[in-house]
């Protein structure tokens, strides 16, 4: 089964921080690498911040764009990974040992077509 | 209201004396209860959801007319009406009916009600063989200590709602494979016994996991394991097993202080902590349990382990570490029961006897596939890199260790280890 685990970070969690800067690398560098050893990685990457998203509606036709993420929360979507596991108990398990679980919150939600 | 409009603080004082009450009741005697319920309809979930009916009522009327002289006896009764209730609406009453109940409730609220606690057949029944392993000791937390299947989904880290359905799932096969509730003959009651405590020290060893995750629902899970440690150990005092458990527990407990640096909170290994930071009560109720367990026969798995941690805890006086004494009693657990743990702790242990390279083989012999994502191999596998001086294999074997942690702050221990090694 397929599921995306959803990386929710603070700001300064984001990973375009200068390395230096950032004592979570090596943590985020060693959880890829041990999905990837597991051989469950299917896919991912980490997000610039939110600040460079931009936001666009279609309302009755208009477009309404605004700078900034979709929703404004403590924490924001920071990057996912893709992963294929047998069942919800072994994406758990890998989506507590994601560094973004301490660091803010970690969602898990199976694809469509798993 | 108008009545209890001018004396609010009385008003609220009566409402809290009688939650804390039931609180107190539910929290203290709630398997005893449920056991004690279940035996005679061997129904679980329809024993529980009486009592928490009956707990319900209980606020309501302990309110109105203060808690009653024996809490457990009201409950028990009022829990049994309910009970009756369901089945009387059920089959359809046959007349006087409602007179025998009243009756009955009537002696049991009379009589001071000695309640016999069925709680070790309950335990048993939870850990029968025809129930799934994985679920004996959520079951167990359940229905012996009250715990709401949320608590325990996210102890076990699984969804809350799929939790709560094995838990149904759970108590219907008992129901419905009519497991009974008795206690097994001599002969077969060690190997039952054995399934109850595997079920106990996995609620512990949970609540040690999670100590840095979550400090308050690590407490939670240590104590109600601990609780259910002296219990077992008190209802079956003829099992050797239940007081090592009990002593195993006990020691790990009275380093809890130690295990986090108070200045930074960082986590701190064993063989580095301040060992004037143990608790010296707890370590003598390990002592006095596994003496207990010492006199009653063969050492099992558990015999085993409270006897390594009683060595470690002896470090408080004598100063150092008995690694022959330690090794040598790992060697008797790996042949008592060969898990990965105990093979990675003896590997951990011959280090100390006879050097890295020899702990190293050792630890190669674990097959791969049982290992590979098994946090503790690979931090044990990283620590005799370093004693042996490889320090790419070392530096490999942290990074899946960091890899493969959950909580922040082992991850930073061992982040930490990993760059001293590259200065």
């Amino acid at each position: 089964m397929k599921f995306v685990i959803l990386n929710y970070v603070k700001p300064r969690n984001f990973a375009d921080v200068q390395p230096e800067n950032d004592p979570d690398g090596p943590a985020w560098g060693a959880y890829t690498k041990a999905l990837l050893d597991a051989g469950v990685m299917v896919g991912g990457a980490a997000l610039r911040p939110s600040h460079t998203a931009t936001t666009i509606r279609l309302s009755e036709g208009r477009r309404d764009l605004h700078d900034g993420p979709y929703a404004e929360t403590k924490e924001q979507l920071g990057g996912f990974y893709l992963i294929d596991v047998p069942d919800l108990d072994a994406a758990l398990e890998w989506a507590a040992r994601n560094p973004a679980a301490s660091l803010g919150a970690v969602e898990v939600r199976p694809l469509v077509q798993g | 209201m108008g009545r209890e409009a001018g004396r609010p603080d009385s008003a609220g004082e009566a409402r809290d004396a009688a939650a804390l009450a039931a609180e107190r009741v539910a929290r203290l005697s709630y398997g005893k209860l449920v056991a004690m319920l279940a035996v005679r309809s061997r129904d679980i979930a329809g024993a529980e959801d009486a009592l928490a009916e009956a707990l319900l009522r209980a606020i309501a009327d302990w309110r109105r007319f203060g808690p009653p002289a024996n809490p457990e006896a009201w409950l028990v009764t009022v829990a049994r009406r309910i009970d009756a209730d369901r089945w009387r609406r059920a089959v359809v009453a046959a007349e006087g009916a409602g007179d025998w109940l009243l009756r009955e409730d009537g002696r049991l609220a009379s009589a001071g009600l000695e309640i016999p606690d069925d709680r070790l057949r309950l335990m048993l029944v939870c850990a029968h063989p025809a129930i799934d392993p994985a679920m004996r000791t959520p079951l167990m937390l359940q229905v012996v200590l009250g715990i709401d299947a949320r608590r325990i989904a996210s102890a076990f880290l699984v969804s809350p709602a799929a939790m709560g359905q094995r838990l149904s799932r759970a108590k219907a096969r008992i129901a419905e494979a009519g497991l009974r509730f008795e206690l097994p003959s001599r002969a077969d009651m060690p190997g039952r016994a054995e399934a109850v405590l595997d079920a106990i020290y996995a609620a512990y060893s949970l609540g040690w996991d999670i100590a840095f995750i979550d400090a308050g629902r690590s407490r939670d899970l240590v104590e109600e394991a601990l609780w259910l440690a002296r219990l077992v150990a008190d209802l079956a005092p003829e099992q050797a097993e239940a007081h090592a458990l009990l002593a195993l527990v006990l020691f790990a407990e009275s380093r809890r202080a130690a295990r986090r640096d108070p200045a930074t909170g960082r986590f701190v290994p064993l063989l580095e902590q301040d060992t004037g930071l143990w608790d010296a009560q707890l370590i003598a109720e390990a002592e006095r349990a596994l003496r207990q367990a010492g006199t009653l026969g063969d050492r099992g798995r558990f015999g085993y382990e409270a006897a390594i941690q009683a060595v470690h805890a002896a470090r408080r006086r004598t100063g150092t570490a008995d690694w022959s004494a330690i090794e040598h009693l790992y060697r008797g657990l790996v042949a008592a029961s060969p898990t990965l743990g105990a093979r990675i702790g003896h590997a951990v242990a011959l280090a100390e006897t006879a050097g890295a390279a020899e702990a190293l083989t050792q630890l190669d012999a674990i097959p791969a596939a049982r290992a590979t994502q098994h946090q503790p191999y690979w931090v044990a596998r990283a620590h005799l890199m370093t004693l042996a001086g490889d320090k790419a294999g070392a530096m490999e074997a942290y990074g899946k260790a960091i890899g493969l942690t959950e909580d922040a702050a082992s991850r930073r221990f061992l982040t930490d280890r990993r760059e001293r090694l590259d200065s």
